[in-house]
């Protein structure tokens, strides 16, 4: 599977419905890349790759991104929000390019202040700015937009990296009675060893993915 | 669906995005208020005369005759003897004469000779007389009819005492002879507002005891004398003609043009105005062409902000593209905020042109006599505000193919 200036050669990873799997690498181990190609922003020079019973690879650039929109929440590791935006506008965005999920969501505005509640934010804070929230609260923002429309698979590059062993924690916690309650699978991403025991699974980049430097 | 964003991004960059805004209103302002000038001034010239077939004066240019005998620009380089103007009356074209004697002047405004035949005769605007608002028509030798921007400027009221001054901005005055304010006319927005006019026999009055453009040293005729004289002139500046028959207005200016006594020039007033536009036009065209160089200028000031907001809105598209956006949508929204700051532009520098032809309409008038109508926004302000709009977007295709560029290279992550 390529990317300029390395290849990244994925022989198998499946994660099955409602599993989280914690998948831990170093820096530079192709992290950042296989999540490019399970979200279909890059695709595999050779390979399928399938999501809900779809080859995405057989799909068109637009198709992948509504494919995107309509069946994967995305948690970025920080800058996760739209700083000029409303919490409650972030959390809608994805529905904005994803009409069944928005579908599946039924009333958008009453499950993001669900969602909001669950995550244990205030509840006045869909109206507030996502800049006025502390990094920990953005983060629970971020988890509430990757859930909203029940997508099934949640995908979080190293979501925690930027909170302290609590709020970790705490993040974790709400994190899984989420996506449980969403019944959704959680692929995270993460160099930190001691979340494994958190996951269903724990998986090595090294035992999935090889990087070939050099190679396009 | 992006507009909202595209809106909340705006206001998130409020200080750079309001600086582009200004810049491009203040300079669709110029360009609007170029156009708002130079309309103005055709309509403004073109409405002072009206009804009036041929002027004649001394054998010079078309323009100038046309500018110092209308529009009170200039001087005439000679003079019209009074034989040929009574030459000229007795035509059989001619419908009615009027005479017109520059030269003197009081403060900064002219004083014009002419006779009661003026009044009837001069018609502006589409064929408006002249109205007198308070007072009368000059009815004794010494009376003076003047403008509304005379009596306005130098607070006169009828009744008042004018000492005209000989020749214009001299020191040299007629002190002997004072004039008195008989009326004041209705405001016209043509220079007859900044003319005092006098009579003929008033002007030759004035000019008794003077020689050689001198006031003769030691002689000052009593008034009372001056009034016994045959005060007749023995020549005129110009003179406006009115003719029988339209038909007739060409063989009449063949006429005068080869008038053998004395080198005369006959014009048509529009066809002189025509002549006065092809000199100015090539001024304009620069002006016009000056103006849109600043709105262009101003667009790529937008461009240039875009592409510097690009990298720092990198994660931004990248959250974008993680929630499903195509780039095609990164690269519509881009477009859109630059049709937003266009448009907002635009419309401001719209307000701009009114808030400036509100303050400046008084001042043109009194300074320059021209009259600015402030009419609401027609067609081509309409067009001109979807024109900047349009070349909004079009100068924004740059940043916005690059920035679909990045998205796709991006895609959900940013490698910075």
């Amino acid at each position: 599977m390529g990317n300029t200036g390395f290849s990244l050669n994925v022989p198998e990873l499946s994660v099955a419905k409602g599993e989280s799997v914690l998948l831990l690498g170093e820096s530079g181990s192709g992290k950042s890349t296989l999540l490019s190609l399970i979200c279909g922003t890059i695709l595999p020079s050779s390979g399928t790759v399938q999501i809900a019973a779809q080859d995405i690879t057989t799909l068109s650039a637009g198709q992948r991104d509504k494919f995107r929109a309509e069946q994967i929440g995305v948690i970025f590791q920080q800058f996760n929000l739209l700083p000029f935006c409303t919490v409650g506008d972030n959390i809608l965005l994805p529905l904005r390019f994803a009409p069944e999920r928005r579908k599946r969501a039924q009333d958008p505005t009453a499950q993001a202040a669900h969602l909001c509640t669950a995550l244990g934010l205030p509840s006045d804070v869909l109206t507030a700015k996502a800049t006025a929230l502390s990094v920990g609260q953005q983060q629970r923002v971020a988890v509430a937009r990757a859930l909203i429309g029940q997508p099934p698979i949640i995908v979080a590059d190293e979501p925690t990296s930027a909170l302290d062993a609590n709020s970790q924690a705490a993040f974790l916690d709400l994190l899984f009675a989420q996506t449980a309650e969403n019944d959704a699978a959680l692929l995270m991403v993460s160099h930190d060893p001691r979340l494994g025991e958190r996951f269903d699974r724990v998986v090595q980049m090294e035992d999935v993915a090889q990087i070939q430097r050099g190679e396009t | 669906m992006i507009f909202g964003l595209a809106i909340a991004s705006l206001f998130a960059r409020a200080l750079t995005v309001g600086m582009t805004i200004l810049a491009i209103a203040v300079s669709v302002a110029l360009f609007l208020s170029v156009e708002t000038v130079r309309t103005g001034a055709k309509a403004s010239f073109a409405d002072t005369i009206s009804g009036t077939d041929l002027i004649v004066g001394a054998r010079s240019g078309s323009v100038q005759l046309l500018l110092y005998s209308v529009f009170r620009i200039g001087n005439a380089t000679n003079n019209v003897t009074w034989q040929s103007y009574q030459d000229i009356a007795a035509r059989p074209e001619v419908d009615w004469i009027v005479p017109i004697s520059l030269g003197d002047s009081h403060r900064q405004f002219r004083v014009m000779g002419t006779t009661k035949a003026f009044f009837d005769h001069y018609k502006y605007r589409q064929g408006r007389s002249l109205e007198v608002s308070d007072g009368l028509i000059m009815d004794d030798l010494f009376d003076t009819v003047i403008g509304a921007d005379v009596a306005a400027t130098l607070d006169y009221s009828v009744g008042d005492p004018i000492v005209v001054a000989h020749g214009l901005a001299s020191f040299s005055q007629h002190k002997d002879q004072p004039f008195r304010v008989s009326g004041i006319l209705e405001k016209t927005g043509t220079p007859v507002d900044r003319t005092i006019i006098v009579s003929m026999e008033a002007i030759e009055a004035i000019h008794v005891d003077w020689q050689g453009g001198a006031q003769v040293q030691g002689q000052a005729t009593p008034v009372d004398e001056i009034r016994q004289m045959d005060l007749q002139p023995s020549a005129i500046t110009a003179a406006l003609v009115g003719v029988k028959s339209p038909l007739q207005t060409f063989r009449l200016q063949r006429a005068i043009n080869e008038y053998s006594k004395e080198p005369l020039l006959a014009v048509l007033p529009g066809v002189a105005l025509q002549e006065l536009w092809g000199i100015v036009g090539i001024a304009e065209t620069a002006l016009l062409a000056v103006s849109s160089m600043v709105v262009v200028t101003a667009l790529i000031g937008m461009m240039a902000t875009i592409f510097s907001s690009l990298n720092e809105r990198r994660r931004e598209m990248a959250v974008f593209r993680a929630m499903g956006a195509r780039p095609m949508t990164i690269l519509s929204m881009l477009i859109l905020e630059a049709m937003l700051m266009a448009a907002l532009g635009a419309l401001l520098g719209m307000a701009l042109l009114y808030v400036g032809l509100v303050i400046a309409q008084p001042i043109l008038d009194s300074a320059f006599g021209l009259w600015l109508p402030i009419d609401p926004p027609s067609m081509r302000e309409v067009w001109v505000v979807l024109a900047v709009i349009a070349a909004g977007a079009i100068v924004s295709m740059v940043p916005a193919l690059r920035a679909y560029r990045l998205s796709v290279a991006d895609g959900m992550m940013v490698k910075t």
